[in-house]
């Protein structure tokens, strides 16, 4: 596996030959800066670490100002782990998008979701709601019906169903065909859409 | 970040001013591209434009009005997409609003449109 950190910066559509509209995504994923390379001796583990979106040194604190100057390189806003990493890299490399994408590439890329707040049924587990205003239904259109039996069990199963918090969990979609890759600006183009609001972060990998 | 977007739609501008300018009210030739089996012809739908959406948008459609066999079909074209080949302005309607939905309860007389008078030099 290779990737790199991503930020997202919108949605437009394309067409491909045929002349069907495609909904793609634009990434902006890089440069990407290697900050430290784990390895089983060292850290027990092998990983490789790197680090993504300049930030000002007044706003990183002192050990992190450290960490980044061993890769000497500027601080940067998001740092993420990965494992197996196929590309050989070492500390301090620079990775752009074109070092690891290709046009044609099946990534999955992983984001967190937007936020829903406290969301009922309907939407939170896609439940039917009753479907009809008629026979005695007033006020039930979107409530969730049942959730389990009477005197026996005597109480509702742990894993029902219900309203809650919605959305802000992390989600990786598979499969999107990279469109198109710009190396200069960095940018890469990902077919169908992408978990997350704009200008947020996401992991990009192959 | 809207440059990168735009920078990605970059395209999109060379495709667009392929077309000339028109509006709601114009009746246009769409010359549209069709493909059966491997061979590709051009087939040419002609008739009144009763809207455009999302004007200057990646995903902007025009939808075209003809009366066949005293039917109204109508087609929604994208307006970018490789598939129309030409866009002729065979006239320009002089209309008050922008989205003609009228016209679909009307017939023969009442379904015309004026044309628009040409500025006096």
């Amino acid at each position: 596996m290779s990737g790199l950190i991503g930020k997202k910066i919108g949605m437009t559509s394309l067409y491909n030959a045929d002349g069907q509209a495609l909904a793609c995504t634009v990434i902006q994923a890089g440069p990407c800066v290697v900050t430290q390379v784990k390895t089983d001796d060292n850290d027990g583990y092998s990983a490789i670490q790197i680090g993504f979106d300049d930030k000002k040194e007044k706003n990183t604190t002192n050990p992190l100002i450290g960490h980044f100057k061993k890769a000497s390189t500027a601080p940067k806003r998001k740092v993420v782990e990965f494992k197996k990493f196929t590309t050989d890299v070492t500390l301090g490399q620079v990775l752009e998008v074109a070092d690891i994408f290709q046009e044609g590439n099946f990534v999955d890329v992983v984001g967190t979701v937007k936020g829903r707040g406290f969301q009922g049924v309907v939407k939170r587990h896609n439940f039917a709601g009753v479907g009809g205003q008629t026979h005695g239904q007033h006020n039930r259109g979107r409530a969730p019906g049942s959730i389990g039996a009477c005197s026996f069990p005597s109480r509702v199963f742990k894993g029902i169903r219900m309203g809650g918090r919605m959305g802000g969990n992390r989600v990786k979609v598979q499969n999107l065909r990279v469109l198109k890759v710009y190396p200069e600006q960095n940018v890469i183009v990902i077919s169908g859409s992408v978990p997350g609001s704009k200008n947020s972060y996401v992991l990009i990998e192959k | 970040m809207v440059d990168l977007i735009k920078m990605v739609e970059a395209d999109n501008a060379a495709a667009r001013s392929k077309h000339p300018a028109f509006k709601a009210g114009d009746t246009i030739n769409v010359h549209v591209k069709i493909k059966e089996g491997n061979k590709e012809r051009i087939q040419i739908f002609t008739g009144a434009v009763i809207q455009r959406r999302n004007p200057n948008g990646a995903g902007e459609t025009f939808t075209v009005r003809k009366i066949s066999n005293g039917v109204g079909v109508e087609r929604i074209f994208p307006l970018l997409s490789p598939n129309i080949d030409k866009i002729e302005l065979v006239r320009e309607g002089r209309v008050r609003r922008a989205r003609l939905f009228y016209l679909r309860g009307r017939q023969g007389k009442a379904a015309r449109i004026r044309e628009k008078k040409k500025p006096v030099k």
